[in-house]
């Protein structure tokens, strides 16, 4: 099992005051798998992401990412810009953010800061224009490019990021993510406010993520129709504990999941589990 | 009309110099939300570090005067730079993520350092050189013999002015720094998780915002022969006042509100009186900023949900 998991949760808590949002949490996600995180609102799945990518520090516990190479890195002791450049994690957030004044183009360029940091030799290079910085430019652009076309938004290169419609810009923002080159990627609720056509294109790219770039990918989602189709583990939590795993057929048919994940009205249960089969 | 049109040379070449500072002020609110209320002193160190520049140059006997010209503004620029990445460094990044005055408070306690830094080590005297870039044209010369000049000086305020400005459009738009900058004004934590170092691209911003200080410090002592070091305190509240006309936050209205600042200035010197000169600058900026909150070329700040 270690051998191929990615992120290792262990025993992670964490306490704002008086309140516990998250209580020994343990779960791996495996490499190159989907690992979805599911619960009723408040369970503190996004307290758990928060964790992951350096926005709270845990009150207790670990977070260990291991990479292809066997390096093991503390996620816990990481911040800020240093999630993406060292540990190679990438996230989304609930509500979409995206640069609005920047062009589509230009969005997925930020995200490949740390590509062309290096080929820049400290800024200077690049704005001499040294030939090996040109390269490294054309590199990005050409992953840009790639991704734009990937998400279907290829002919909006240059418009502003923040005239596109919702459904685009939640796929230009797993884009965004995507062209950091991610070792883990952690997409929070990303098929929130999409119609059915929509949530069914965004199962489709991410399963193409899975499987053509071999990207581990870890989501917060409630779309019950993504999450039974792509997962390949499910991780189970309420009021902060986990209170079951296992693959989307051994966790649909868990009693207690159907209970806490929707209260105690089973007819509701039934109707949104139904949902996702 | 030939008054005028001499008036209206004057009011662009003093509206470049408050531009170029105006962009500095505009620059750090974008990114960091701040005003930096020191910005007016960097421009006035840039002034004084062109002047012994000046000096040092002088006394090792060079006497080329594009070689001079162009080594000042290099020192200048890299040492007022140094200066610019300093103060962002000691006074502003350890108060980041206190309350909101902090840092204002901090750049009112640093423009009071760097002000009496000056006095206590260049003496309260203002020190002036001579003027070594002499000469113009006459534009134009009517019956009653007034004269339109334009003197070389004033030509190079206004060429350099241009071409920082183009140089730093380029920056801004077409490059990584310039991207990462952008990125960080509209969201800085979804940039960190991106990978931008967010504090190294604040300072690169106080960096150049100083530099481009520096360069109008140097017009300044050139245009007018002298500095002093009190001289950044009216030249900062003037460009911050630039920078508000035209919309705080945005790069062309920095320098188009340190233009219309310049004008108002130079054609109320003009035709009605000297003393009253701020006076009317500043009355129109109120009124501006009745009809207009966000300037000329701001945009309204939309509240995120």
């Amino acid at each position: 099992m270690s051998g191929d998991t990615i992120l290792n949760v262990e025993r992670l808590t964490m306490r704002f005051g008086g309140i516990v949002a998250v209580q020994d949490l343990s779960f791996a996600a495996e490499r190159k798998k989907i690992t979805a995180l599911i619960g009723p609102n408040g369970a503190g799945k996004t307290t758990v992401f928060n964790c992951i990518t350096g926005f709270y520090k845990p009150s207790g516990g670990a977070i260990r990412l291991s990479h292809d190479d066997g390096r093991t890195i503390a996620l816990e002791k990481l911040n800020d810009f240093r999630i993406a450049k060292q540990a190679k994690v990438a996230r989304t957030f609930q509500n979409i953010r995206l640069f609005p004044g920047m062009t589509a183009l230009e969005n997925l360029m930020v995200a490949q800061h740390n590509a062309l940091m290096r080929a820049s030799g400290l800024t200077f290079l690049g704005l001499i224009g040294a030939p090996g910085y040109r390269d490294a430019e054309k590199r990005a652009i050409d992953l840009a490019t790639d991704w734009l076309r990937r998400v279907n938004l290829l002919d909006r290169a240059d418009d502003a990021a923040g005239n596109f419609a919702y459904g685009d810009q939640r796929r230009l923002e797993i884009a965004r993510a995507m062209c950091t080159e991610p070792a883990l990627l952690c997409l929070d609720e990303p098929a929130a406010g999409l119609n059915a056509r929509e949530s069914a294109a965004l199962s489709e790219l991410l399963l193409s993520i899975r499987k053509e770039l071999g990207t581990s990918i870890l989501l917060i989602e409630h779309d019950m129709s993504v999450v039974m189709e792509i997962s390949d583990h499910i991780v189970v939590m309420d009021h902060g504990v986990k209170i079951a795993q296992g693959s989307p057929q051994e966790v649909r048919d868990d009693p207690k999941v159907i209970a806490a994940y929707l209260g105690t009205d089973e007819d509701e249960a039934a109707a949104v589990m139904e949902s996702g089969s | 009309m030939d008054y005028f049109a001499q008036q209206l040379i004057n009011g662009l070449v003093l509206g470049s110099i408050y531009g170029l500072i105006a962009i500095g002020y505009t620059m750090v609110y974008g990114i960091v939300g701040m005003i930096n209320f020191a910005h007016g002193d960097v421009f006035m160190i840039g002034g004084f570090i062109a002047l012994i520049t000046f000096l040092i140059l002088v006394s090792l006997g060079l006497t080329a005067i594009p070689v001079i010209l162009l080594v000042v503004l290099l020192v200048a620029m890299a040492i007022t730079a140094l200066y610019g990445w300093t103060i962002e460094r000691i006074a502003y990044r350890p108060l980041r993520h206190s309350f909101r005055l902090a840092p204002m408070l901090s750049a009112i306690g640093m423009s009071f350092v760097l002000t009496n830094y000056s006095q206590v080590a260049q003496g309260a005297r203002v020190k002036p050189i001579p003027p070594f870039i002499t000469g113009g044209y006459t534009l134009h010369e009517s019956a009653d013999g007034f004269v339109i000049q334009l003197s070389n000086i004033q030509i190079m305020v206004v060429i350099t002015t241009i071409v920082l400005l183009a140089l730093f459009t380029w920056l801004v738009s077409r490059t990584r720094l310039g991207r990462d900058m952008r990125a960080c004004e509209q969201d800085q934590t979804m940039a960190a998780l991106l990978g931008v170092d967010v504090d190294r691209t604040i300072s690169m911003t106080f960096v150049i915002g100083a530099a481009l200080a520096a360069v109008a410090g140097l017009m300044y002592l050139l245009y007018y022969g002298l500095v002093d070091f009190f001289m950044g305190f009216v030249a900062g509240i003037k460009a911050f006042t630039a920078a508000v006309l035209g919309g705080i936050g945005s790069l062309p209205g920095a320098m188009l509100g340190g233009l219309a600042i310049g004008l108002i200035e130079t054609f109320w010197s003009a035709y009605f009186s000297v003393e009253y000169k701020d006076v009317a600058a500043f009355s129109i900026l109120i009124v501006v900023l009745i009809f207009m909150p966000t300037g000329l070329l701001g945009r309204p700040e939309v509240e995120k949900v």
